[in-house]
């Protein structure tokens, strides 16, 4: 598909900026993996054993899903609450794949794997790219980036049991200030600025009145924002 | 927790990843409706951001979190490297955490 792209003829080890994306891409791995500690332990709080931890961890594979689900357990909730929240949660993957099938090559198989690695990390560092090449790379080197770190940290958590709170070392932020500074290239467009915006508002004023999950699902509505064919920059 | 209950949320997640890219994705598209995949992720991940930082189950509240997330803004203005901008937002909310 993208075989006119002159940019496939440059052997990736001389290709500066794709260094600086790799190295961009790994850098996250590595953050979500401490995040993924503190997923560790508090599926462990919730009640999971550390072998089914891990499971969730390897194949649900969608953090905040695996944040939701094992937050309802331990507050009390019953399982059917815990799975609902987390699907709806896990439900945007499937919009963020949408998002991503005509920016992958590949077949079948391929397609297979990329679809478990379609998440909130690995669409943004796709989309931050500006060109299909660079998209593809940070895509795939994201995905094996977070897989390995997130499902460590996991395991890392997992043992420690409830030895640290997240908390005490602002952990909790972590993934929005991952969040801000992914989105932060992306709102250079003015296109993007206005759909973050309502994307955000929505989210904020259905909070309140919505189960946790749906908010985000709903923000959505801010991709009306493309419906504009003018002023893209 | 039960194994079933693990099985079926893996299931579900897959399921939605593969419904949208392998499905559905692929096909060509009008270009509006293009354009409004493309803002696909600003919008889902501003939503996140905000439910992360201001959120607590249904409530909405202003804490230490958000501490944190505005230094990680003024640290991604200034253009720092993706864990500066990280390890600023979570140390910046540890602090306040610690001294609130």
């Amino acid at each position: 598909m993208s075989t006119d792209d002159p940019g496939d003829r440059v052997r990736p080890w001389h290709d500066e900026k794709l260094r600086g994306v790799i190295a961009a891409c790994v850098t996250l791995g590595f953050a979500v993996g401490v995040y993924g500690i503190s997923f560790g332990v508090a599926s462990i709080g919730s009640g999971a054993t550390i072998a089914q931890t891990c499971v969730i961890s390897l194949l649900v594979f969608t953090g905040a899903s695996q944040f939701s689900a094992v937050g309802v357990l331990a507050d009390g909730g019953t399982p059917l609450a815990a799975f609902g929240g987390a699907a709806v949660l896990a439900a945007r993957n499937g919009v963020y794949g949408f998002a991503m099938a005509s920016r992958l090559d590949g077949g079948l198989a391929t397609r297979m794997l990329a679809a478990q690695w379609t998440i909130d990390e690995t669409t943004a560092m796709a989309a931050a790219q500006d060109d299909r090449r660079h998209g593809q790379w940070a895509f795939w080197i994201t995905g094996a980036s977070v897989y390995v770190f997130w499902n460590a940290g996991t395991l890392i958590g997992a043992l420690i049991g409830s030895a640290i709170d997240p908390e005490t070392f602002g952990l909790d932020a972590a993934f929005p200030a991952a969040f801000v500074a992914m989105l932060w290239p992306l709102l250079r467009e003015r296109r993007h600025l206005r759909a973050a915006a309502v994307g955000a508002l929505v989210c904020l004023v259905l909070t309140p009145f919505t189960p946790v999950g749906v908010p985000i699902l709903c923000a959505t509505a801010g991709i009306a924002m493309g419906l504009r064919e003018d002023d893209d920059r | 927790m039960s194994w079933t209950f693990v099985f079926v949320l893996a299931g579900a997640a897959y399921a939605f990843k593969f419904l949208g890219l392998v499905v559905v994705g692929g096909r060509t598209l009008p270009p509006a409706l293009d354009r409004c995949l493309a803002l696909i992720p600003s919008a889902l991940i501003a939503a996140i951001t905000v439910a992360n930082t201001f959120g607590n189950g249904q409530h909405l509240q202003i804490d230490a979190r958000a501490a944190g997330v505005g230094v990680a803004v003024v640290a991604a203005w200034r253009r720092l490297p993706l864990i500066v901008v990280i390890v600023l937002g979570a140390a910046a909310t540890a602090v306040v955490r610690a001294l609130t």
